[in-house]
């Protein structure tokens, strides 16, 4: 091991320690009570528990399934078809994971809801509760995800294999046979994998469209388990089970978790040599219009709800403070823990070091937020600091929540500028705070902004760590919404969503500027 | 002067030994296949690589545990040689003081370098507005600055045309031979090797497998290796 990597180590201990700290505090009493209680009461056989074990798989397959197998069509349409707007469709493809959770809801529920536009057009109301709900807010997210990720392996087709193909007169079918498909399947178990993580943890939607406790998932039978019912006990049997499901999932699918929040690299369709018939033509615009239209016009209608709407200005302006309040403190401690992890990964002596540092990041997918906010909750509710620690643990969580993200974003520039520099500051002898001022903050502050805007932005739109601690007095924007939205007041929460939409745009746009030039 | 004094080398699977020495104003090319362990032996000398077992003696000081900025040496690597958001003159006054606390005549010292290297006129440039050549100059003008009885350059031309490769030998071979420094060269060409070097070090595998004057060892027919890799 040289000096340097030693450094390093020794470095991302504290940050390693504060993770290890929070899964540990987080585990031991969901551990205990769950293991404990939970056997002794018999909750872990409780027909309640499995009934929503059964339904957390069944929406997680069925989203999982409907994602992919509508995103394999649209993204070939995507990678055959070169058209005016095709990038600014591809952007507006990254819209419903960037905006937050509970504005895309809310679009969604502007459309398709009981009195939403398309009830309005068909004549009869349309019920967007339950599994039906739930199904379509997880396609909706995901399969623009979905769509982007294949296409992402589309582009990485040889530009030779396109003129062999016209060389040898290839049929459509044998494109897709011989070149497309082989592409593709490569990606399908990881992809797959992580819509299933993304949708067995999803919180958000479940929250919002499911309807009662025939539709509750793990994550959010956690937070009526704790919140409502006050039974640790439950809690934990659930906490439990979601652990072993994330756990399995996130090992499947951990490496492609960072391009969540990527933006698609635009570059333009390939150059294929094809002729295609009319037919084909017609088919492939026809699912890009339907494609495009399914994404674009819930986000129109947040925008032109948005705009409509009443803005409810003292809530409004009080929840803006606390959700800055909170999201400035996530961001920098995410950035805090984030950066010598990138350092100590950039520098591990061994590729086993570096892949438990980079696990290590991953924890907190592994561990998913509502079982951290389990032990953390009864934790807290021991030493009777429920309440005052409330927006400590709402700023904790939200930094571990962001971790991987923001990990994913710096780590590949610390691994460059530390690949660069690392001979020339030893052999220079420029080291610590020197080499800190001097070379690594210059050359870092890019990406270091970067990854210090993708913790803001998911900060502020967060509403699981804020749900399963907020109160009265601690409302932020997306809890404002929600609440809005559970008391029927659409109108408001409609303003509401637009001004979320707004900030997080603002920020995302900016990193969209500096992504480019970083 | 360099001494490695029986030194083995381990990284995974790959081993070193090295045992030579090399007298203060020498000028000594290093060649060899690629993967044969020609920047490994730089490496070692600098201070980057730790070895298993042996002794370094550099300008007659045990420096076997020494950090790489405390050795008495230089070092010009094929790239990276520079920061990219600092000026030409910041980046060859890192050479003196890592804090960039100067006084005048060590601000002349600077200035004289880059006059010596023909960098004057780019002083306040940053390394990607000037040429590849310029930017290997940087090295050199830093390495001027410090002054440190030995240079190790690994293969820190590689990217340059031959006439250029051939200006910035003369250039250090002229620096050389005014300060007597002892230079170690790591180079793919043979030509650079017989154009500056007294001797020359074949290493394949990790094992010098010839270390004598350079005409003399570009001449030897009876070493497989060396006639695979002159072909």
């Amino acid at each position: 091991m040289t000096t340097a990597s030693k450094g390093a180590m020794l470095a991302a201990g504290p940050p390693l320690a504060a993770i290890l700290l929070a899964v540990v505090v987080g585990l031991a009493p969901v551990a205990a009570i769950g293991i404990g209680e939970g056997l002794i009461t018999g909750h872990i056989v409780d027909t309640y528990v499995l009934r929503i074990l059964w339904f957390t798989l069944l929406q997680a397959s069925l989203s999982t399934l409907i994602s992919l197998t509508l995103a394999i069509p649209v993204a070939l349409a995507f990678a055959r078809v070169d058209f005016p707007g095709r990038s600014l469709l591809l952007r507006l493809f990254a819209l419903p994971l960037a905006l937050p959770a509970i504005v895309v809801i809310l679009g969604i529920v502007t459309v398709y809801g009981r009195t939403g536009w398309l009830s309005t057009l068909i004549g009869s109301p349309l019920n967007v509760y339950g599994l039906t709900g739930i199904l379509l807010a997880h396609v909706f997210f995901n399969l623009p995800l979905a769509t982007r990720l294949l296409l992402q392996q589309l582009d990485g087709i040889q530009p030779e294999s396109w003129r062999l193909a016209a060389q040898l007169d290839f049929t459509q079918m044998a494109r897709f046979r011989l070149i497309e498909w082989p592409q593709m399947r490569v990606s399908l178990p990881g992809v797959a994998s992580l819509i299933f993580l993304l949708c067995a943890a999803s919180f958000a939607v479940v929250l919002t469209l499911g309807g009662g406790p025939s539709a509750t998932t793990l994550e959010v039978g956690i937070y009526q388990a704790l919140r409502f019912d006050y039974d640790p006990a439950r809690a934990t049997v659930l906490a439990l089970l979601q652990l072993v499901l994330c756990g399995l999932f996130v090992l499947l699918a951990g490496q492609y978790a960072h391009a969540v929040q990527n933006w698609p690299s635009l570059k333009r369709a390939q150059q294929r040599y094809e002729t295609r018939s009319a037919g084909a033509s017609l088919a492939l615009a026809l699912i890009i219009i339907l494609a495009g239209a399914f994404v674009g016009i819930p986000i129109l209608a947040i925008v032109l709800s948005g705009v409509l709407a009443q803005f409810n200005w003292p809530a409004l302006s009080s929840a803006t403070l606390t959700s800055f309040l909170i999201a400035l403190p996530a961001s920098a401690l995410s950035l805090a823990l984030a950066w010598p992890l990138a350092q100590a990964s950039a520098r591990a002596p061994s590729r086993h070091w570096r892949s438990l540092l980079n696990l290590s990041a991953l924890l907190t997918l592994i561990v998913p937020p509502a079982v951290l906010a389990t032990g953390w909750f009864i934790a807290a509710s021991r030493a009777g600091l429920a309440f005052s620690a409330a927006p400590f643990l709402v700023i904790a969580m939200n930094a571990l929540m962001a971790l991987p993200f923001a990990l994913g974003t710096l780590a590949p520039s610390v691994q460059q500028a530390m690949a660069q520099h690392d001979r020339l500051c030893a052999s220079l002898g420029i080291s610590g705070l020197q080499r800190l001022i001097l070379i690594d903050l210059p050359v870092l502050r890019r990406p270091l902004g970067l990854s210090a805007a993708m913790a803001f932005v998911l900060s502020l739109g967060d509403l699981t760590a804020i749900t399963l601690f907020g109160s009265q007095n601690l409302v932020t924007l997306p809890a404002l919404i929600y609440a809005q939205m559970g008391s029927y007041r659409i109108d408001a929460a409609a303003g509401s969503a637009l001004i979320l939409a707004l900030f997080s745009m603002a920020i995302i746009t900016l990193l969209d500027k500096w992504g480019a030039r970083a | 002067m360099i001494r490695l004094d029986h030194i083995h080398f381990r990284y995974d699977d790959f081993t070193a030994d090295f045992n030579f020495e090399i007298a203060r104003g020498e000028f000594v090319a290093v060649i060899g296949p690629s993967g044969s362990g020609k920047s490994t032996l730089l490496s070692i000398i600098a201070g980057f690589d730790s070895i298993q077992s042996g002794r370094i003696i550099l300008d007659g000081k045990d420096m076997t545990e020494a950090s790489p900025s405390t050795r008495p040496l230089t070092m010009v690597f094929q790239d990276n040689n520079t920061f990219a958001h600092l000026d030409l003159w910041t980046n060859v006054a890192l050479g003196i003081s890592p804090a960039l606390k100067l006084d005048a005549a060590e601000r002349q010292s600077v200035d004289d370098a880059l006059e010596r290297t023909g960098l004057k006129a780019l002083a306040r440039r940053k390394p990607g507005e000037v040429s590849g050549g310029e930017r290997q100059r940087i090295a050199i003008a830093r390495a001027l600055l410090r002054d440190e009885p030995i240079l190790l350059l690994d293969e820190p031309f590689a990217a340059l045309g031959p006439a250029l490769r051939r200006e910035m030998l003369d250039l250090v071979k002229e620096l050389q031979r005014e300060k007597s420094y002892t230079v170690m060269l790591v180079s793919h060409h043979p030509d650079d090797a017989s154009y500056a070097a007294t001797r020359t070090a074949f290493l394949s595998n990790g094992r010098i497998l010839a270390f004598e004057p350079t005409q003399q060892l570009l001449k030897r027919r009876d070493l497989p290796e060396l006639e695979d890799y002159i072909g």
